[in-house]
């Protein structure tokens, strides 16, 4: 089958940030996303999960130029004061069309 | 007043609540599934609205009218005076006062329920709309706090993404929605659904205590790093607006046992609305200073030892006892 390579977003966060996130990832042009619970620990130790309810992992298919204005807009609005961890993967989809 | 206050702590909530703390001391596992956690929450919300809609329906307006009138008022005074205390006496920062004072401008609707448990099981009869008020004081003491640490330290979203985060929130759709609900079915519909919302409502609040016990226990450790002046202000404030609450609402007319509830109301801190608020809209401000303060000092504070105070001040503004 043929695939496509397309950029993999994922952000690991507070789950306060849930809908503000989901926006951010639209108004970049994302067209879907996967939410996940998400537990664990990080450099913010336990902050990152001190508001009830657990964090959340966020997973959207997009094309390699939005990865990288997600990942700026997520640095500027969020990274000074939230436990927010973000990172891009290249991966390989089959139906490539539909993310890019 | 130590009758009152044996009969508080060997109460079924307050035994559930100490039970939840003991089990986390003892680094036990137990721990109520979150999803338990959010459907009890959800039930008691909803019967506490239902309830209250019912005995609403029963209710005159020139009735509710002065206690409303105070409940307002008090929700404009707390969160501004927990504010100065904090920034003036505590040398807290904008946000973090702000932050704070937002959790104390509004209520906690679970010492609310504790209140209420309280006040019938030492013979009062609050007035059957006490609910309603609850839903009053919510959400204006958050926005006063809010917008007082916005324009001083400047803010995350805009306060009116808040508003509507509040409004529509589970205890806000639950408490209006069942109050609706209540009022429209009447005793005829109460009658159908009391054996589930009332019959089970002091058992699941047991078990609710239960895991608050174990989550404010959790936060236990964080104690060491607020302070001591927050952990007086997690004592005395409450108790200054409990105070303050009950000599309102005796004022405004209300009942002993409803001046207690009001004060309770007053004296509580939220834990459920405000944190995501002040998260969103101090973001610089510290989460361990909050939800410490509200859930680790004032909610044990009134479900044990605050509550009894608040009914014995009502009762001396009564010219009782």
């Amino acid at each position: 089958m043929h695939t496509a390579t397309v950029s993999l977003v994922t952000i690991v966060a507070e789950s306060v940030l849930l809908d503000h996130l989901v926006d951010l990832l639209r108004e970049h042009g994302a067209s879907g996303y996967t939410v996940h619970d998400a537990r664990g620990q990080g450099s913010r130790g336990r902050r990152v999960g001190e508001i009830p309810g657990d964090n959340v992992r966020i997973e959207s298919l997009v094309a390699t130029d939005v990865a990288q204005h997600v990942l700026e807009a997520l640095s500027v609005r969020y990274f000074a004061n939230y436990a927010v961890v973000a990172w891009v993967t290249d991966v390989r989809v089959a139906r490539g069309e539909k993310y890019v | 007043m130590a009758s009152a206050l044996v009969s508080n702590l060997l109460s079924p909530v307050v035994l559930a609540f100490v039970l939840g703390v003991v089990t986390r001391l003892m680094r036990s596992e137990l721990q109520l599934p979150k999803d338990l956690y959010t459907s009890l929450s959800i039930y008691l919300l909803f019967a506490l609205g239902l309830k209250g809609g019912v005995e609403l329906s029963h209710a005159s307006v020139a009735s509710i009218a002065g206690p409303a009138a105070v409940t307002l008022l008090l929700g404009c005074i707390t969160p501004v005076t927990s504010y100065l205390v904090l920034r003036r006496l505590g040398r807290f920062g904008a946000a973090d006062s702000a932050a704070i004072a937002a959790h104390y401008g509004s209520v906690s609707a679970v010492t609310f329920i504790a209140a209420q448990a309280f006040v019938v099981s030492v013979g009062e009869e609050p007035e059957g709309f006490m609910p309603t008020l609850l839903t009053l004081l919510e959400s204006p003491g958050i926005h006063i706090a809010l917008a007082i640490g916005v324009l001083q330290a400047g803010g995350g979203q805009p306060l009116r993404e808040t508003l509507h985060e509040i409004l529509t929130g589970r205890t806000m759709i639950l408490l209006v929605g069942g109050l609706i609900v209540g009022f429209l079915m009447g005793e005829t519909g109460w009658h159908a659904v009391a054996p589930f919302f009332d019959g089970g409502f002091k058992g699941a609040l047991m078990l609710f205590l239960l895991e608050m016990g174990i989550v404010a226990a959790d936060r236990i450790g964080d104690l060491r790093h607020v302070g001591r002046f927050l952990l007086a202000f997690g004592i005395l404030m409450p108790i200054a607006h409990g105070v303050l609450a009950a000599g309102l609402g005796t004022v405004a007319g209300l009942s002993v046992g409803g001046s207690t509830m009001l004060a309770a109301m007053a004296a509580s801190a939220s834990y459920i609305a405000a944190p995501p608020a002040a998260r969103m809209n101090l973001p610089t401000a510290n989460p361990t200073y909050y939800l410490t303060s509200a859930l680790a000092i004032t909610f044990p504070f009134n479900v044990t030892l605050g509550i009894p105070l608040y009914y014995e001040v009502s009762r001396a503004f009564h010219g009782v006892g």
